[in-house]
C-alpha cells in the first residue's frame, strides 16, 4: 500500500493550479467557453433591453429628448393612476384566470394520455401540437369566426333553437380573451404535465393501492404531488406571457378586454413616453414574478395539506 | 396441511392474449408459513403473485383468501400487502410518512399511528431514520422501508416480488437471515417470488417450482431438492448427473431399474412418470457421490478417469468419465482432502449412496 500511495503523490500537482494556462486547460473553463456564444447572445439580446428598459424607467421624457436625472415620477405614475391599476389588476386576473383553465383542461389530456395512450402516445401528442403549425394570429382570428355576431356559435344555437338571437357577449369581453389563450396555450401546458406525468413510477400507484388508497386517493396522493413539478411549469409558462399578450386582447378582447400591453405599446407609441412605458413594463415584470412566486408556494402547500 | 388454508388457489388460469401466463394452477397456503414461488423468468410466479395481491385479474378460477374469494375485490380491499422488487417507496414522502402511507386511512389517533410507525420502523431497525427521503436511503434500507410499510398494515398475508434480486450478495445473505427471523416474529403468512433456488431454500417452509405457467411441484425445501419430481426441477435446484436407466419392475408408488453403472436399485415413482421404451431417468446429485482415498473401500462404488476440475474454494467440481455412461459424472467434493490437487487424467473411484439415487419424469 506505501508503494502505492508513493505513487499517487508523484501524479498529483507539485501546486495547486493558479496559473492561467492551467486554468485554460480546466474542464471549468471548457465548460464556459462551450456556453459563451449562446450566453453572449442570451446577455445581448434579452439582458440588455431589460436593462435599458430599466435605466429608462427612471429618466423623463422632455418632448423629443429624454432627460437622464433620477426620479421615481413614472412609478408614481405607473402605481397611482387608477387606469393604470386597472389595467395591471385585470392583466393579472385574466391571465390568472387562463393558467388556471389552461393547466385544469390540459392535465386530464396529458393524464389520459401519459396513463391510457398506450402505444399511440406519441400519435396524441403529434395531434395536440397540429393547431401550432398556424399562425398564432391565425388562431386568434379564427376565434373571431367562431364567437363573432354571425359566428359558427352563434348560428350553431340558433339552429338548436336554444337561443332566439344571436348573442353579443360572446366577442370583444375578457371571457373571448380568456377563451382564446385557453386555446393557444393548452399544448404548452399538456406537453410539461405529460413528460412529468411520464415520470411517475407505475409502481408507486400500485404501492398505493396496496397501502388502501382507491384511484382518486392514490391519485390525489401520489400521482398529483409526483407531477406537480410540471404543473409548476405549466403554469408559469402560460401564466407569465399571458400577463403581457397584447395581439389576442386586442382582437377579440374589445374594450373590456383591454390589457395592460397595451397600454404600454400606446406610451412606446402614440403616448411617445418611453420611461413611462419602461416604468409600467417594469413594474408588470415585478409583480409578475411576485405572482408566479406565490403560486408556485401556494401549489406546493396543497400538496402538503393533501398529504 | 392444516385444514382450513390462508390462501386456496382452485384451477386458476391467466391468458394474455393467446399467450398462457397461469395454467391451472391450484394450491393451499397454510396461515404462518412462509412459502415461496421459485422459477425462472418468464415463468408465471409473478403474475400469480399479483393474482393473489389484486393486480392481475385470473381468466378462470378462483383465489380465496381466509376463506373468502377475492376474485373483483380490488388491491386497496384484499387483506394482503406487498414488497415490490423495486421497493416503491414514495419518493415525495420521508421514510415515517411512507411507513404511515396506508395507516391514513385507518384514521387512528396521531399517538396510535406514531407508536405503531415507530414500531414498525424498529422491527427492521430502521428506527434512527425516520426522517430520511427514498433517495437518501441504500438499496437495503429501502428494501426494510418497504417491508415496514407492509407490515404496519398487519396484513394476513405478506407477498414479497423478488425483494432481495438487487441487492449485492453480501447483503442479500444478511436479508435473508432477517425476513426469515421477521417473518417468525410476526407469524404473518409470507409469499416471496424468487428466482434464486438458494434463496428458496434457506427461507422457504415449503416452495413450488413453476415452470410455463404450471406448478411442477410442491414440497419442502429438502424433499423438493432430495427427491425432485421432473427432471427440470432437479435442473433448477443445482446441478445433477442423469442417466437412462431400464425398468425392470412397475408398481403403484415404485419403481425398480437397472441403470448402467449403478446396478440395480427400487426408488420412488415420481408423479406423472411414463416409462418410454421401457426406460426411465435416474439422477445422483454431485455432491452425493464421494472420492475414495488410497485404501478406502465402499460397498458402492464406481471408477471413472477425470477429465475436467473446477475450482471453487470451499468445494471442486470433478468431471468423471465412467465407462458405459452416456455423460460423464459432476462430482462435488470438499476441499478437505485434496480434491483440489486431483490432476485430471487420474482414475478416482466414487462412493454413492444407493438412496441418493431418484427418479425423475421427462
Amino acid at each position: 500500500m506505501a508503494v502505492l500511495s508513493g505513487t499517487g503523490v508523484e501524479h498529483r500537482p507539485a501546486d495547486p493550479p493558479k496559473s492561467r494556462t492551467r486554468w485554460i486547460a480546466s474542464e471549468e473553463a471548457s465548460g464556459l467557453a462551450l456556453i459563451s456564444p449562446t450566453l453572449l447572445y442570451a446577455l445581448a439580446l434579452l439582458f440588455l433591453p431589460v436593462l435599458i428598459v430599466i435605466a429608462y424607467s427612471f429618466w423623463t421624457q422632455d418632448y423629443l429628448t429624454i432627460d437622464r436625472t433620477f426620479t421615481l415620477q413614472n412609478y408614481r405614475t405607473a402605481l397611482g393612476e387608477p387606469i393604470y391599476q386597472d389595467l395591471l389588476l385585470r392583466s393579472l386576473v385574466i391571465s390568472l384566470v387562463v393558467s388556471v383553465v389552461t393547466v385544469t383542461v390540459s392535465y386530464p389530456i396529458a393524464w389520459f394520455i401519459s396513463f391510457h395512450g398506450g402505444v399511440h402516445k406519441n400519435l396524441w401528442l403529434f395531434l395536440i401540437t397540429v393547431p401550432c403549425w398556424t399562425s398564432y394570429l391565425l388562431r386568434v382570428m379564427s376565434w373571431k369566426v367562431i364567437l363573432g355576431y354571425g359566428g359558427v356559435m352563434n348560428t350553431g344555437l340558433l339552429s338548436i333553437g336554444l337561443i332566439d338571437k344571436p348573442l353579443t357577449t360572446l366577442l370583444y369581453n375578457s371571457n373571448a380573451v380568456v377563451i382564446t389563450l385557453v386555446h393557444s396555450w393548452a399544448a404548452f401546458a399538456i406537453l410539461p404535465i405529460y413528460v412529468s406525468l411520464e415520470k411517475v413510477d407505475r409502481s408507486l400507484i400500485e404501492a398505493a393501492h396496496d397501502l388502501g388508497d382507491n384511484k382518486l386517493m392514490s391519485f390525489l396522493r401520489v400521482t398529483l404531488p409526483l407531477s406537480l413539478p410540471g404543473v409548476i411549469s405549466a403554469f408559469l409558462i402560460v401564466m407569465i406571457p399571458t400577463v403581457g399578450d397584447y395581439v389576442t386582447p386586442k382582437l377579440v378582447g374589445g374594450k373590456d378586454g383591454v390589457m395592460i400591453a397595451t397600454a404600454i405599446q400606446a406610451q412606446f407609441g402614440k403616448g411617445a413616453n418611453w420611461p413611462l412605458g419602461a416604468a409600467l413594463s417594469v413594474t408588470t415584470m415585478v409583480v409578475v414574478s411576485a405572482m408566479a412566486g406565490l403560486v408556485v408556494l401556494a401549489l406546493q402547500l396543497l400538496v402538503k395539506v393533501t398529504k | 396441511m392444516p385444514d382450513k388454508p390462508m390462501i386456496a388457489i382452485e384451477g386458476v388460469n391467466k391468458f394474455y392474449g393467446i399467450y398462457k401466463a397461469l395454467d391451472n394452477v391450484s394450491l393451499d397456503i397454510a396461515a404462518g408459513e412462509f412459502f415461496s414461488l421459485l422459477g425462472p423468468s418468464g415463468c408465471g410466479k409473478t403474475t400469480l403473485l399479483r393474482s393473489i395481491a389484486g393486480f392481475d385479474t385470473p381468466t378462470e378460477g378462483d383465489i380465496r383468501i381466509d376463506g373468502q374469494s377475492v376474485i373483483g375485490v380490488p388491491p386497496n380491499r384484499r387483506p394482503t400487502n406487498m414488497v415490490f422488487q423495486n421497493y416503491a417507496i414514495f419518493p415525495h414522502l420521508n421514510v415515517e410518512e411512507n411507513v404511515a402511507y396506508g395507516l391514513k386511512r385507518l384514521k387512528l389517533d396521531a399517538a396510535e399511528e406514531r407508536r405503531r410507525v415507530a414500531a414498525a420502523l424498529e422491527q427492521v431497525r430502521l428506527g434512527h431514520l425516520g426522517k430520511r427521503r427514498a433517495h437518501e436511503l441504500s438499496g437495503g434500507q429501502r428494501q426494510r422501508v418497504a417491508l415496514a410499510r407492509a407490515l404496519v398494515m398487519r396484513p394476513k398475508v405478506l407477498l414479497l416480488d423478488e425483494p432481495l434480486s438487487a441487492l449485492d450478495k453480501k447483503l442479500r445473505e444478511e436479508m435473508q437471515v432477517e425476513l426469515r427471523t421477521l417473518q417468525r416474529a410476526v407469524g404473518i403468512t409470507f409469499i416471496l417470488v424468487t428466482h434464486d433456488q438458494y434463496e428458496a431454500l434457506a427461507l422457504s417452509d415449503r416452495i413450488a417450482v413453476m415452470f410455463g405457467g404450471q406448478i411442477a411441484q410442491v414440497a419442502t425445501p429438502k424433499e423438493i431438492y432430495q427427491r425432485p419430481n421432473t427432471r427440470q426441477v432437479a435442473d433448477f435446484l443445482g446441478g445433477m448427473n442423469f442417466m437412462k436407466a431400464r425398468v425392470t419392475n412397475e408398481t403403484a408408488t415404485r419403481i425398480s431399474v437397472e441403470t448402467p453403472r449403478f446396478g440395480g436399485v427400487t426408488v420412488d415413482k415420481p408423479l406423472g412418470f411414463v416409462a418410454r421404451n421401457g426406460a426411465a431417468t435416474i439422477g445422483i446429485r454431485p455432491e452425493r457421490l464421494r472420492v475414495l482415498w488410497d485404501d478406502a473401500h465402499s460397498d458402492f462404488e464406481v471408477a471413472g478417469k477425470v477429465v475436467d476440475r473446477h475450482y471453487f474454494g470451499e468445494i471442486t467440481h470433478l468431471i468423471v468419465d465412467i465407462p458405459g455412461l452416456e455423460q460423464p459424472l459432476s462430482v462435488s467434493e470438499t476441499n478437505n482432502f485434496g480434491a483440489d490437487d486431483i490432476p485430471v487424467g487420474d482414475t478416482v473411484r466414487l462412493a454413492y449412496d444407493p438412496d441418493a439415487l431418484v427418479a425423475v419424469a421427462d
